[in-house]
């Protein structure tokens, strides 16, 4: 299997969809709906597809090089849990970031508008007398 | 002594019933103790029922668990520069008549922290078989973790001095945050001491935690606390 290369076809198809998900990503962020933040490691995740895709002896190469024999493509799969997994383990972070900050908010708002109806009643009071 | 400014921070969720009793029986005890109720999102009339009975009332827009309603009061004592804070649930298991034992400690400068106790005493609470290994348990791991003899880990009848609301209005452990609050309170090199109190068993309503729950319970605990060991300190510890 040393030296075997993607299919031409195959590489062509996978290209153009690594291209197309590049294009998706930076669209999003183009139209402020995805942070540059959070969009960091779907590019990377991108750029690693498109390069594997398009350099056609590559996988069997990154293949020999980690040992894996008999059948290259697994490899691709290995990459491709990896950045799933590194995508999850971010959204965690991001959401556990969102829900202390929202814990927060919650209880600023209640300080706020306890201050608010006491000042409120403190002044009918001093209206009235 | 008097001259002490003092509130009572009572956490409530969904105890529409409960709240009234609980407020009356605090002002009964003690008529110039100040009180708050944290209403955490609650979806009847706790709010509006302390409201009439002519409490002040935070209410959180929705439910945060005990931690973060817990938090709210005590940022609202911190903010309003209470010198003593006693936390009480407003279901009704906290007797107002043992709050002089809880207070004491704290009032007389010999602890930043005072833990009413159901087992020092070591009468009246009974629990279940397996529920009493879990405390049992829970209380080995704080009692090694703190070099400090404690016994009842999960209780929420505490007093606090402004040194210990300084710490919990800026950084308090949400999951549970009786366990984690007593490891932190000794990181944080405050002094904590347990009194022993009696409870009630819950007139309406079920506590959170079911025999059901607690090997997962457990499980989650010890993990926070272990996790706990190794948290970067919102609040430096020289600080404190």
């Amino acid at each position: 299997m040393i030296g075997a290369q993607t299919p031409l076809k195959v590489s062509i198809a996978a290209t153009a969809a690594s291209l197309v998900l590049l294009l998706v990503v930076f669209e999003l962020i183009r139209s402020r709906r995805l942070r540059e933040r959070y969009a960091l490691l779907w590019i990377l995740t991108g750029v690693v597809l498109v390069a594997l895709s398009a350099w056609r002896g590559g996988l069997n190469t990154i293949a020999g090089w980690l040992g894996v024999r008999g059948y290259p493509p697994a490899v691709l799969f290995a990459v491709g849990l990896l950045f799933v997994i590194l995508v999850l383990l971010h959204y965690s972070t991001v959401i556990s970031r969102l829900s202390d900050q929202n814990v927060i908010l919650a209880q600023r708002l209640a300080l706020l508008e306890l201050q608010l109806s006491e000042d409120r009643a403190r002044d009918e009071a001093s209206v009235r007398g | 002594m008097s001259a002490e400014k003092r509130i009572a921070i009572v956490p409530a969720y969904n105890e529409e019933r409960n709240i009234v009793r609980v407020i009356g029986e605090l002002r009964t005890f003690d008529p110039d103790l100040d009180i708050v109720v944290v209403s955490d999102g609650s979806a009847d009339q706790t709010a509006e029922n302390a409201e009439a009975a002519g409490v002040r009332v935070l209410r959180l827009p929705y439910n945060l668990g005990i931690g973060g309603a817990v938090q709210t009061g005590f940022k609202y004592a911190w903010e309003q520069g209470y010198d003593l804070a006693v936390r009480l649930d407003g279901d009704g298991q906290h007797v107002p008549s043992e709050l002089p034992s809880v207070i004491g400690p704290v009032a007389a400068g010999e602890a930043d922290i005072a833990v009413g106790s159901r087992f020092v005493a070591g009468d009246g609470y009974r629990p279940s078989a397996s529920r009493r290994l879990g405390i049992r348990l829970l209380a080995t791991v704080v009692s090694a973790i703190a070099r400090q003899r404690v016994t009842d880990t999960t209780s929420g009848f505490q007093a606090l001095n402004r040194r210990a609301l300084e710490l919990f209005a800026a950084d308090y452990p949400h999951d549970y945050p009786e366990v984690e609050g007593m490891v932190m309170t000794i990181k944080h090199k405050l002094r904590l001491v347990e009194v022993p109190v009696q409870m009630r068993e819950r007139e309406h309503g079920r506590s959170s935690i079911t025999a059901f729950r607690s090997v997962y319970y457990m499980a989650k605990v010890l993990t926070a606390l272990f996790v706990g060991l190794f948290r970067r300190d919102v609040i430096p510890l020289e600080k404190t």
